[in-house]
């Protein structure tokens, strides 16, 4: 522990980083996640199509792989950028087809007499979405999606492997610099990671035993 | 919720707007693809010095080629696996413990397991226990998946009808045998699908190995594009195709068992026939739970637990 009070600084652009990430892919990933779900249960067939090959092709992929894209390949073509905006890019589209499977199973959560329901009253789909499921797929979508963003923040650290500071590159630094306290080290950066993900898996849990009495 | 009860079974006016809709975002797909593809025909992604090399046998089979990078990538995936099942199964006993003494420390170190990437863990592995590269992706991914799995088997336990234990515990087994051998195969059924996606997940975890060093299939594939990078032609993006293809080819072909197990487990068993000979479907016990996990995409229904069904340290 020692070794980290000495390196606050170190602790704080890893940490920041992290939380950077984790936030903007967030803001972005999250939209387009919505967005592909849209689009799954859509009547046109070709949007169908693609979310689906969207989702499972990026589920599939491991996310180093999508990073080893980013970082190694998009150079050779000629699109030279920045490593944290190559992590961003990697990690937003990997993490938008996990949101969009979180959307898309609230979704399916809603009882299916609520959809009849509403297009017995004549509502068409855009109305049927909007006003009467979405907004019932939100309580139930909401506990699942911050599980995404945990899981999000625990994969930020791939991006150690492809030249960006992220918390688990403080431990690597660190325990390589103070050997003897290598243990201290590891597990203070654990506890941070915790610090982030365990306030949001409590949230989670408060959120499911709020709501899933009323259903 | 299928998709036919959100929008009316389409008209004449709606079909050929839907059709014409789809032929436009075909269209335009297409046009969008073609653009890339034309960036990378500028970039020399289509020239033939670009996969010359996929020709030549050694790229292949030689003692650091893509097949043997493909075999330590399944062998970690494979003894990690076995691992963490018997971890989780393990793990799902003690937190179900009769003494708190047990079930307590249990509850936190598998918080703390699971609160942490995978790569933590790894980097931990190998720098405080020396273990070398290839082991601490193993046991890595064993403790992180065994946690996970120890989790969803819980979960597993706690759906059972209440009747199930107490009626264990009524004909005399002691409180361990009852879980062994009444709730956990239950347990294990039902969360089957679950259990087999996080193995999925395992898979591409083995990735990361990548980040520490062993010499899967990605650190493979990358030394082998520096090596013939420095005799000229960039074959970063050919590798990449490759290893896109390689690992979609593996887990779609995973993905497409566990949805046949969950059809298969969701699927009521039948009973033999009554005394008086009527035939009759015995409903298990534990039909409830399991009419509970039917119906839903097992593959979908992964972020529901927390820390399974996600990648890269993550869950």
């Amino acid at each position: 522990m020692q070794a980290i009070f000495e390196n606050l600084p170190l602790w704080w652009q890893g940490m920041g980083m992290t939380l950077l990430l984790t936030g903007v892919v967030t803001l972005i990933g999250l939209p387009i996640g919505i967005l592909l779900a849209g689009m799954r249960v859509s009547p046109v067939a070709a949007l169908r199509v693609v979310a689906a090959v969207w989702t499972e092709v990026a589920r599939n992929t491991p996310l180093t792989l999508v990073f080893f894209f980013t970082a190694f390949v998009l150079p050779k073509l000629g699109f030279i950028f920045d490593f944290t905006l190559g992590a961003i890019l990697a990690l937003t589209y990997y993490t938008s087809a996990f949101f969009a499977e979180a959307v898309r199973s609230g979704i399916n959560s809603v009882p299916l007499g609520q959809a009849e329901a509403s297009r017995s009253i004549g509502l068409g789909f855009g109305q049927t979405m909007g006003l009467v499921v979405l907004p019932q797929a939100f309580r139930s979508v909401l506990p699942p999606l911050i599980n995404v963003i945990i899981a999000l923040t625990k994969n930020t650290s791939v991006a150690m492997g492809f030249f960006v500071f992220v918390l688990t590159s403080v431990a690597q630094r660190l325990s390589n610099v103070y050997g003897d306290q290598a243990l201290q080290v590891f597990i203070g950066i654990a506890f941070s990671y915790l610090l982030i993900t365990v306030p949001l898996g409590q949230l989670v849990d408060h959120l499911e035993r709020k709501w899933s009495v009323q259903r | 919720m299928s998709g036919s009860v959100l929008f009316d079974a389409p008209g004449p006016n709606a079909i050929r707007r839907s059709r014409i809709l789809s032929i436009v975002f075909a269209i335009a797909t297409v046009v969008l693809l073609a653009l890339a593809a034309y960036q990378l025909w500028l970039g020399g992604a289509f020239y033939q010095d670009r996969w010359d090399i996929f020709g030549q046998p050694e790229v292949w089979f030689a003692a650091r080629g893509l097949m043997a990078g493909l075999g330590t990538t399944l062998s970690i995936a494979g003894i990690a696996a076995v691992g963490a099942i018997i971890l989780g199964v393990l793990f799902s006993i003690l937190r179900n413990a009769y003494s708190r003494w047990v079930r307590i420390p249990t509850t936190i170190v598998l918080e703390f397991f699971r609160g942490m990437p995978v790569l933590l863990m790894m980097l931990f592995i190998l720098i405080v226990f020396a273990s070398g590269s290839y082991w601490s992706v193993v046991w890595a991914l064993i403790v992180y998946n065994g946690a996970i799995i120890g989790e969803a088997l819980r979960a597993g336990m706690k759906s059972l009808p209440k009747g199930q234990r107490e009626s264990g515990l009524a004909i005399g087994l002691t409180p361990l045998r009852t879980t062994l051998e009444i709730e956990l195969p239950q347990a294990f059924r039902i969360m089957l699908p679950i259990i087999l996606a996080q193995l999925i997940v395992l898979l591409k975890d083995t990735s990361l190995g990548y980040i520490v060093g062993s010499p899967e299939i990605l650190r493979i594939g990358r030394q082998l594009v520096e090596f013939y990078d420095r005799q000229g032609g960039p074959y970063a993006l050919s590798m990449f195709f490759v290893l896109l293809a390689i690992y979609l080819a593996l887990n779609l072909s995973l993905s497409a068992i566990v949805r046949w197990a969950h059809k298969r487990v969701s699927r009521p068993r039948r009973g033999g026939p009554n005394i008086d000979g009527t035939k009759t479907e015995a409903i298990p016990l534990s039909t409830q739970a399991m009419r509970q996990q039917a119906g839903r995409d097992p593959m979908a229904d992964t972020t529901r637990y927390p820390g399974a069904g996600m990648d890269g340290g993550g869950g």
